[in-house]
């Protein structure tokens, strides 16, 4: 892949690439070295001076329960939030599929959620749960249910599950529409003329065939799980009660601002680096592979 | 479908508007509660019908502000929001644009290296090398300001990857007729190739903005004046979790506020947006 017509020039290109290549260099490459760097660091209490500590700041990370329990929660939030919002999206794309009558309006009344901030659907959905005033957690109550997210740490988890999750169907959504769309019909037919009703064509011809897509939203919605959450969290429980919703980012945050422990927050962002790099490559390698189909 | 079942097909209907009624919920909830007084809202006997302060609630929310926690007009919070916005979609798109031209059509010492770092930026959002950026911003004198608002967030590979491959699906006789008639690189680069990308340029922009716009940990860090405040962070703080002080009516209207510039754009410009989203993915 590579252009036979090109132009001559020395100085231009590079003048063409510095924007880029500058903006990289010092708020990326610069940074995520600090980063690096850091996690070898112990500061002192005061902050004056620091010194070079090896693994250490590794080593205290997993000798704490906390940390562990921290990366169960993000497990356990990320497995909820990509199953929901994975199944519920692909069973609307299924329904918007069948060719009816006012399918474009039904996708541009199914996509809007994408454009919400994260932080914002956070609100809207506490708004919602608010233990005092709000509509459903009223409702809740008066079916018997008490409900406050405020203190109870399955309500909390609850809460941001649902609001992550209202934000991602219509990501999903989209894709899985797209996905439906480019199976050939002649295949389904085939299959109907073969006798196999809707739901045995959609598990052993639809799903299937849809699997590249599936995985390419698996990924990235455990990726949205781990960063774009942040808003939601943050403006719903805080990480809370009792850091039952705080997720591996959140923790990076809150020990790095509120903590001051600047290298065990560092050492925390290294870890989340080599997360996302090894989900990415996945990516990559399976995506190359399942596209033969 | 493939035969004809008019009871799946009204199933169908009916499915969709569920699952359109349960996502456009909150949204609804949260426009009622703008037009409500705070006490209405506070003893928890909201009706599920728009109440008689609309005008009132949306003027206090954009030119005074709440009473009791931020203090802070959400006007002047909605400019900030769109001037980083706006500055982060044009400018990932300028200088991506250089860029992939740049890489495409010349050949000069170290292009690969170039590309492969710009490309690596691809996987690592900003929250994972949040505090070491704070810092170098902070150093550079930016906290607070427009410029460490948003050019630390203009760094990524996305533009760069979906222009490099539409420019290597531009026909090479093109660069050749500029060359014929005289043409030089930036001729063509202003009068062949941007134009040719309008298309391309405008999907990226839709994402970018609502990208711009929505972002969240990184505002919260910049920003310590109140007056350079965005919108997704001045509703945050309107908000007091534990306390009775939160004034709902104008922290939604806040939210609707905050909804609607990207929600339009998803709206208006949503062949733009699928298209700019599929792009993306690769």
């Amino acid at each position: 892949m590579e252009k036979r017509a090109i132009f001559q020039g020395r100085l231009l290109p590079f003048a063409l690439v510095a924007p880029q290549l500058v903006v990289t260099l010092v708020f990326f490459y610069w940074p995520a070295s600090q980063a690096v760097w850091q996690s070898f660091l112990q500061e002192d209490a005061f902050g004056l001076s620091s010194e070079f500590v090896g693994f250490a700041n590794y080593r205290d990370l997993f000798a704490k329960a906390d940390y562990y329990r921290t990366i169960g929660t993000t497990a356990f939030f990320s497995a909820l939030v990509t199953a929901l919002s994975l199944s519920i999206a692909l069973f609307l794309a299924v329904q918007a599929d069948r060719q009816l009558k006012g399918a474009t309006a039904y996708r541009t009344l199914l996509i809007w959620p994408y454009a919400v901030a994260p932080a914002v659907a956070g609100v809207l959905w506490f708004f919602m749960f608010q233990p005092s005033l709000g509509l459903v957690s009223q409702g809740l109550r008066g079916l018997g249910f008490t409900w406050n997210p405020l203190l109870d740490s399955t309500d909390a988890m609850a809460l941001v599950v649902m609001a992550a999750t209202w934000k991602q169907v219509s990501y999903n959504f989209l894709f899985f529409l797209a996905g439906l769309q480019a199976i050939p019909k002649s295949v389904i037919e085939a299959a109907a003329i073969d006798g196999a009703r809707p739901v045995r064509r959609f598990w052993t011809i639809v799903f299937p065939l849809l699997s590249p897509t599936t995985f390419y939203l698996f990924v990235v919605n455990v990726v949205y799980v781990f960063f774009d959450t942040f808003g939601i969290i943050d403006a719903t429980t805080a990480g809370g009660p009792a850091k039952a919703t705080e997720t591996l980012v959140y923790k990076v945050y809150s020990d790095g601002r509120v903590g001051g422990d600047l290298g065990g927050s560092a050492a925390q962002s290294v870890i989340l680096m080599v997360i996302v790099i090894a989900l990415t490559a996945v990516q990559f390698r399976f995506i190359e592979r399942k596209v033969q189909y | 479908m493939v035969e004809h079942r008019p009871f799946g097909t009204a199933l169908a209907h009916l499915t969709l508007l569920i699952g359109i009624a349960i996502l456009a919920f909150p949204v609804y909830l949260a426009f009622v509660a703008s037009t409500w007084d705070a006490a209405t809202i506070a003893n928890g006997k909201m009706p599920l019908t728009p109440g008689p302060l609309f005008l009132e609630n949306y003027w206090r929310t954009l030119f005074v502000g709440t009473s009791g926690t931020t203090r802070q007009p959400v006007g002047g919070m909605l400019f900030n929001s769109f001037v980083m916005a706006m500055t982060i979609a044009i400018g990932k798109i300028v200088i991506s644009l250089t860029s992939a031209f740049a890489v495409v059509y010349f050949r000069f010492p170290f292009r690969m290296t170039i590309f492969w770092l710009i490309f690596v930026t691809l996987m690592l959002p900003v929250e994972v090398r949040i505090y070491p950026t704070y810092k170098i911003v902070a150093d550079l004198n930016m906290l607070d300001t427009y410029a460490g608002l948003t050019i630390p967030l203009i760094a990524s590979a996305t533009a760069t990857l979906l222009f490099r491959q539409f420019f290597m699906t531009v026909p090479d006789e093109l660069v050749e007729a500029s060359k014929i008639d005289g043409a030089g690189p930036m001729k063509f680069f202003r009068d062949t190739l941007v134009p040719l990308s309008v298309t391309s340029v405008a999907a990226m922009f839709v994402i970018q903005f609502i990208y711009g716009w929505n972002q969240y940990l990184w505002p919260l860090l910049i920003t310590t004046r109140d007056d350079m405040q965005t919108i997704v962070i001045g509703i945050k703080k309107m908000i007091v979790t534990q306390d009775a002080l939160t004034e709902w009516q104008l922290a939604m209207a806040t939210a609707v506020l905050a909804m609607l510039p990207p929600v339009l754009v998803v709206i208006v410009m949503q062949k733009l947006f699928v298209r700019g989203l599929v792009e993306t993915e690769k």
